[in-house]
């Protein structure tokens, strides 16, 4: 990681940034994964893969709802920008408005709009604008999905051993799919196989 | 309980009974959400607490499907907004958001006071390798949701293959994508959905707020 720090205005694009992320994060904030890591990993630097992954990981691994994530991608942005874990009490301070920065811009403006438009869309569920809205978006919300695995999964960098992380993320998604394992068990057999060195 | 279903489905539905009734209910939900929220909140709140019945947990989902936002926590909202209004959607979603994130970010220091130990880098990546499986399981799992899409199988896997292939493999802003392939889809779909929605438009668009009912 190099060594960065945020000004005001950094720390305002990134509010910005989740602000309209916010409102394209239809299908759940992971929907939004792909364009968080082009904008916090390929286009500012403010974060390396690992740890772009790793707060997706804890965040699923953890109880609660998966936005947390964002949670999480705040708190590291912070925590780089304060010198990083050896920053002391600044680094994390700076961690905790990485938190309230990028948890109130993602969830404000969704919050907003489904308090006005819930008893709307409730009363007019059987009009044509809204079924149409459902059904076309309905195809998006799947592919999205799926493309934030394939960026996830893709994030390795290391070819010789890529294979094998790609045939944990097939099998995974294979037992989600036809199973109801609980996912935990399938978070805690990922990290085990890490730690043992298999993938 | 000897009690038939028919008796349970016509039994009242309850309300939480205060507003911290509504930030415990929640916090207890999120806490037992291990990999998503979803299956507990349907479990506790339309079988366990009766809040909402089935019907209207599906009809709620939907909405918080289309709409931008985490489902669950939109469902969050829709619930405390309907028991307390404003105040109460603010309960529900700290009640679903304060003590996970707390949980997250305890997580997140122990990994950092051990991220330099190779072991704890290694679990890392192959969670990360499992984070990837869950989503694309949980995507594959929702294409049975396409079937019954008015719009067809084939326009739907076209325009989920123009969506993957535009974010996936392009790399375009999530913006673009959603605006061009999913305005397309909309476009579809309302096209697609022309010709039945007609017989049904007199009695089912009648403003409740207006009373008035738009000419067909």
């Amino acid at each position: 990681m190099t060594p960065f720090t945020l000004a005001l205005s950094d720390w305002l694009a990134l509010f910005g940034h989740f602000l309209v992320l916010s409102l394209l994060s239809v299908g759940g904030a992971i929907a939004t994964a792909p364009d968080m890591h082009r904008y916090l990993v390929d286009t500012r630097h403010w974060l390396s893969d690992p740890q772009f992954s790793s707060s997706i990981a804890i965040a699923q691994a953890a109880p609660g709802p998966n936005v947390l994530f964002v949670g999480l991608l705040g708190w590291n942005v912070g925590l780089n920008a304060g010198g990083g874990t050896g920053g002391g009490w600044f680094a994390h301070g700076l961690g905790l408005l990485g938190v309230v920065v990028a948890m109130s811009g993602v969830l404000l403006p969704s919050s907003l709009l489904t308090l006005s438009a819930t008893r709307w869309a409730h009363r007019n569920r059987q009009l044509r604008a809204v079924r149409a809205f459902k059904a076309g978006m309905a195809p998006l919300v799947v592919a999205l999905l799926i493309a934030t695995g394939w960026l996830l999964s893709s994030a390795g960098g290391d070819p010789a051993n890529d294979w094998r992380l790609w045939l944990l993320t097939a099998a995974v998604a294979l037992i989600v799919w036809r199973t109801k394992l609980h996912l935990l068990w399938m978070i805690g057999a990922g990290a085990v196989l890490g730690m043992v060195g298999w993938v | 309980m000897p009690a038939p279903p028919p008796a349970l489905d016509a039994a009242p539905l309850n309300a939480p009974r205060s507003r911290a009734d509504l930030f415990w209910s929640f916090t207890w939900l999120a806490l037992q959400g291990f990999g998503g929220v979803l299956a507990v909140v349907q479990r506790e709140l339309v079988e366990k607490k009766r809040w909402m019945t089935r019907e209207q947990f599906v009809e709620d989902w939907a909405v918080a499907q289309v709409l931008p936002g985490p489902n669950v926590v939109n469902l969050s909202l829709m619930i405390g907004d309907r028991h307390f209004g404003l105040s109460g959607a603010a309960i529900a979603l700290a009640g679903m958001l304060a003590l996970p994130l707390m949980v997250v970010l305890a997580l997140a220091l122990l990994f950092a006071s051990v991220a330099d130990v190779e072991m704890a880098q290694r679990a890392l990546r192959g969670m990360g390798a499992v984070a990837a499986g869950l989503v694309v399981g949980t995507g594959i799992k929702l294409m049975a949701a396409l079937r019954g899409n008015p719009m067809g199988l084939p326009a739907c896997a076209l325009l989920a293959l123009f969506t993957f292939a535009g974010v996936a493999l392009l790399r375009v802003p999530l913006l673009w994508v959603l605006l061009a392939v999913g305005g397309v889809g909309c476009l579809w779909a309302w096209r697609r959905l022309a010709p039945d929605v007609r017989p049904a438009v007199p009695a089912a668009l009648t403003d409740p707020d207006s009373g008035q009912t738009p000419q067909p």
